[in-house]
């Protein structure tokens, strides 16, 4: 039988779609190659510099504003994952009253409006006098956080088997060497799942950073004090290195999840 | 096209030279079938063997690589599911979730724009006794409820050919037996042709008016249940449909009774028009149930076979009859059925025993035993797994 | 892979695994809630009580004492409220344009690319890639790509299909059309999850019961794929309606395009006005409230909450 015109349609339209979703990503990588000034507007020429001397003296803020992003993402994400992963496994395996009203209240901070929820942390630490830096981005940054690594790492206990845990006490083992030898391996790539989402989402946070900042700069609060009078190309090449770096880490993730189920059914 | 009218009554269906190939393999190879129109026709075979995959051809859900199917005498091949006369009860009854069991049976009869479609799917649940639940959903039935719905959904749409893809596979034994029985009524009262598809011996002999046993794609024999059962062409379908001892000898000669074959030294008798071959040699059979136990070697007779002596190495009491294992020298392991006419047995392991039949029970096989693998029916794990060695399985 | 929680928000309900009653849970839980009542639930209550403040009797700018001055309300209402009518309607039509670019291709890859899923893993990691670039960079190549010197407005000007003085930065299209853009993968992604659940056989058993390929997609597939429509289409409105990078005047907005979020951060962090800025936020948050219980229960997807 032939292949009619209709089987085609969906394919096309998706990778016309994928296509126009990568544009500005690829406009951002080709002009983190632009021999430019100070603004990366206009196309001068094509260099390699920037790449090689990402951190000069010219643009240094950049490097600093970036720098000053991952701190505040690691700090994050180790706080709000480790509060998440608590509260996911208290949620999912202990039975105590308001667990229902417990859940809605965790999913209220996914589903504020980041305004709401930068405006109302100015707001508070103002009433309380606390000055805006370092500090209170983070305190911002793990709020939001927790409640993602909790539904995150919520699916994963919830398809852990019970069973398992059974056999490691039948088998002798204590409370503790049950969940460090047993749990806590099988969450591990649930954990790292949600850590991960926590990074990302602290890193290229802006809202909420915004409000609550003062003087410091994070990465992407540069790029919008910057981008009135023009973002060094410096700024497209730390991005497209995160990208590049992100865009490995997870397709390598993937073909090897892929490979090994393979592998796997062709044992069977 | 089939919108808007019931069909009349069942209709002719006809396969003719289908093959289906998937990337790897072919599911159907030169599959030629006339199922006549209000009969009850099971397709029958083991996983795999093409029987789901002839179903999918005849609903639409797939297209063949090659032939034709004809529906009544219209050739239906190019025409997509939506568009044919034929409903289908799936596996997994597939019954749509979002929608409740009334809506559900009278999706078909809305899609078609046919009148008072909410009365007659009230009157199809009735008949299948289930119009008290017509507001719930599909998941707050049972697994016998949710298939009487799953036929219902399909019948009210009076389909030229209703196709049954192994509906009763999820359900228990008891049920299933009650299933087995209504669905047969409710064929016979309608007036519908319906093709089941199963791996079910027992439940295809039951209910069928004609059976078709697939192996590997294509039909191996087609016939009424008992002509299928007590006179099999090949020792697939004696194996499959039932048990089967089998022997491989050499014919001797013809009497006139039938031709002679020499099992490890003894002779069997089998009637000429119940042998395939007749020369050469050639695998004979004869069912379990139709052996008879002696303690001491029975009187010659010409009417009988007699094969013996054999040591009893195994006694099986299933309630309905006792199962014994005879181990004859030269001629391998017999199965022999006998009813339980009377509490307790009185042959017991052990004991030696002789084993005979009717020669009018006997049957001769297609098979070239050259080419098939010699069928003994094993029932020790032992042999079978040393013939998976030998076979190179 | 990691930005499957959003995916969470559409999982059936978990089989309940047994569950004890332990004063480990509360040691487990309370670390955690402190610190969301203290940085969430308090910073809420803040807002409230600001909205309400009335200005320093001998302050500066910038100072506010406690009151209940519920007239903030008002003067917020009547001065911004082409700003809060905006912002829905860009929100609702920014959602609505991501709902029907993004079904097609949730489809394909979760029902039509389920034979080969490497090529379904590699697709949602492009559909995830916008992530991996900032917020800001990704609006803001878009903006020098509808900028009026770039190469493809200009030609669009050159062929007569834009007339000579049109702009496409600073006005509701671009404004839209970046909000649709960045969030297309909120939207797809839930999408993605519950296609990639859909058993084929419904649609088969459609297909038999003599639906027609459109049919069965109007009356079975959308129908069953209402959980992931509900979650993107949540998922997609609420930030849209708060967004205020793409409407700013350095990206894809101009002067008439402003949306609730750029007024209230001028009111925080330019104009100092807090109870303004607080009032508007509580509006805000208020009204998508209202808006999404209702169309939750509409849906009939209370369980999603």
């Amino acid at each position: 039988m032939k292949l009619s015109f209709g089987k085609w349609v969906l394919p096309v339209y998706s990778a016309l779609a994928l296509l126009i979703l990568m544009i500005p990503i690829g406009y951002t990588f080709v002009y983190s190659f632009n021999d430019s000034l100070k603004s990366n507007i206009v196309w001068r020429g094509f260099t390699f510099d920037k790449w090689l001397n990402v951190c000069n003296v010219q643009n240094g803020a950049v490097c600093e504003a970036f720098g000053n992003s991952i701190f505040i993402a690691v700090v994050a994400t180790v706080v709000a994952t480790t509060l998440g992963t608590m509260i996911a496994i208290a949620i999912v395996r202990y039975r105590f009253k308001f667990r229902s009203q417990l859940s809605l209240f965790l999913f209220l901070p996914m589903a504020t409006p980041e305004v709401v929820l930068g405006a109302g942390l100015a707001a508070q630490f103002l009433s309380v006098g606390v000055p805006k830096d370092m500090l209170t981005i983070i305190l911002a940054h793990t709020m939001f956080c927790i409640s993602f690594v909790v539904v995150a790492v919520k699916a994963r206990v919830a398809g852990l088997d019970p069973a398992l845990e059974e056999a490691g006490r039948d088998l002798y083992g204590s409370a503790l060497q049950v969940f460090l030898r047993i749990t806590f391996p099988l969450l591990l790539p649930g954990i790292l799942a949600a850590a991960l989402l926590s990074f990302a989402l602290s890193f290229d946070d802006f809202i909420i950073t915004n409000f609550n900042s003062g003087a410091v700069t994070t990465f992407p609060k540069y790029i919008w004090i910057s981008a009135a009078r023009g973002i060094p190309a410096e700024a497209n090449v730390l991005a497209s290195a995160v990208f590049i770096l992100a865009l490995v880490v997870v397709v390598s993730v993937q073909v090897s999840g892929t490979a090994r189920a393979k592998r796997l059914a062709k044992m069977n | 096209m089939a919108t808007g009218t019931f069909a009349e009554s069942g209709a002719d269906l006809e396969l003719v030279g289908i093959h289906k190939r998937f990337p790897g393999f072919t599911a159907i190879d030169d599959l030629n079938l006339t199922i006549p129109a209000g009969s009850f026709f099971a397709l029958l075979g083991p996983s795999g063997c093409g029987k789901t995959t002839t179903l999918r051809l005849v609903a639409g859900l797939e297209t063949p690589t090659a032939g034709r199917i004809l529906l009544g005498g219209n050739d239906v091949t190019n025409q997509k599911s939506f568009q044919r006369p034929v409903n289908t009860v799936f596996q997994s009854y597939a019954l749509f979730p979002h929608m409740t069991v009334l809506e559900n049976v009278a999706f078909g009869l809305r899609r078609r724009k046919m009148a008072a479609p909410l009365d007659k799917a009230h009157e199809v649940l009735r008949l299948v006794e289930l119009d008290h639940l017509a507001s719930r959903r599909p998941q707050q039935l049972s697994g016998g409820q949710q298939q009487r719905v799953a036929l219902a959904r399909a019948i009210v749409n009076r389909p030229a050919l209703l196709l049954l893809d192994e509906p009763l596979g999820a359900l228990d034994l008891k049920l299933r037996r009650q299933m087995q029985l209504e669905l047969k009524t409710i064929q016979e009262d309608v007036g519908l042709t319906f093709l089941h598809v199963t791996h079910d011996q027992e439940e295809a002999m039951t209910m069928a008016d004609t059976i078709a046993v697939m192996n590997k794609g294509r039909i191996e024999q087609m016939g009424a249940p008992q002509e299928l059962y007590e006179l099999p062409r090949t020792s697939f379908v004696a194996n499959f449909l039932g048990q089967s001892n089998l022997f491989t000898g050499p014919v001797m000669g013809t009497t006139s009774a039938g031709i002679s074959v020499d099992i490890a030294g003894q002779k069997v008798v089998v009637p000429i028009d119940r042998a395939h071959r007749t020369s050469g040699e050639i695998t004979i059979g004869v069912r379990p149930e139709k052996l008879t136990l002696h303690s001491s070697k029975p009187a010659r007779d010409a009417g009988i076979n007699v094969m013996g002596p054999g040591r009893v190495i195994d006694v099986s009491f299933s309630g309905v009859s006792t199962q014994y294992l005879v181990d004859v020298p030269g001629a391998g392991k017999l199965v022999v059925f006998a009813q339980n006419m009377t509490f307790g047995s009185d042959v017991r392991e052990g004991d030696k025993v002789w084993v005979s039949w009717t020669i009018d029970h006997g049957f001769g096989l297609d098979d070239d035993p050259a080419e098939a693998p010699r069928f003994s029916p094993d029932l020790d794990t032992h042999t079978i797994a040393a013939q998976h060695l030998v076979e190179g399985a | 892979m990691a930005f499957a929680a959003f995916s969470t928000s559409t999982a059936p309900v978990a089989a309940d695994t047994a569950r004890k009653s332990s004063p480990v849970a509360l040691l487990l839980l309370l670390p955690g809630i402190l610190y969301l009542v203290l940085f969430f639930l308090t910073p809420l209550v803040s807002l409230l009580l600001t909205s309400f403040k009335a200005p320093a009797e001998f302050g500066d700018i910038g100072q506010f004492d406690y009151a209940f001055r519920w007239e903030n309300y008002v003067e917020v209402i009547t001065t911004y409220w082409p700003h809060i009518i905006r912002s829905f309607g860009y929100a609702l039509t920014a959602t609505f344009f991501a709902l029907i670019i993004s079904y097609p291709l949730a489809y394909f890859i979760g029902v039509k690319a389920r034979r080969w899923p490497l090529l379904q893993s590699l697709a949602l990691v492009l559909v995830v890639a916008p992530f991996f670039i900032s917020f800001l960079l990704r609006t803001l190549a878009w903006k020098q790509i509808f900028s009026d010197e770039s190469f493809l407005v200009t030609s669009l000007k050159a062929v007569s299909l834009l007339a000579p003085d049109a702009h496409v930065t600073g006005t509701a299209f671009s404004v839209i059309f970046g909000l649709t853009y960045n969030f297309i993968p909120f939207m797809t992604l839930p999408l993605y999850t519950t296609l990639e659940r859909l058993d084929v056989r419904y649609l088969e058993a459609g297909s038999d019961l003599y639906a027609s390929p459109f049919e069965v997609f109007r009356k079975v597939t959308i129908p069953l794929s209402m959980p992931g429509i509900v979650a993107g289409t949540l998922l997609t409105f609420i930030p849209a309606a708060g967004d205020y990078i793409n409407a700013s005047r350095e990206f894809l907005g101009g002067t008439g395009t402003q949306m609730i979020g750029n007024v209230i951060e001028a009111n925080f962090l330019v104009l100092q006005n807090f109870p303004s800025g607080a009032a508007l936020s509580i509006i805000l948050m208020s009204a998508i409230l209202v808006l999404v219980s209702i169309y939750v229960k509409k849906s009939g997807t209370e369980e999603l909450l």
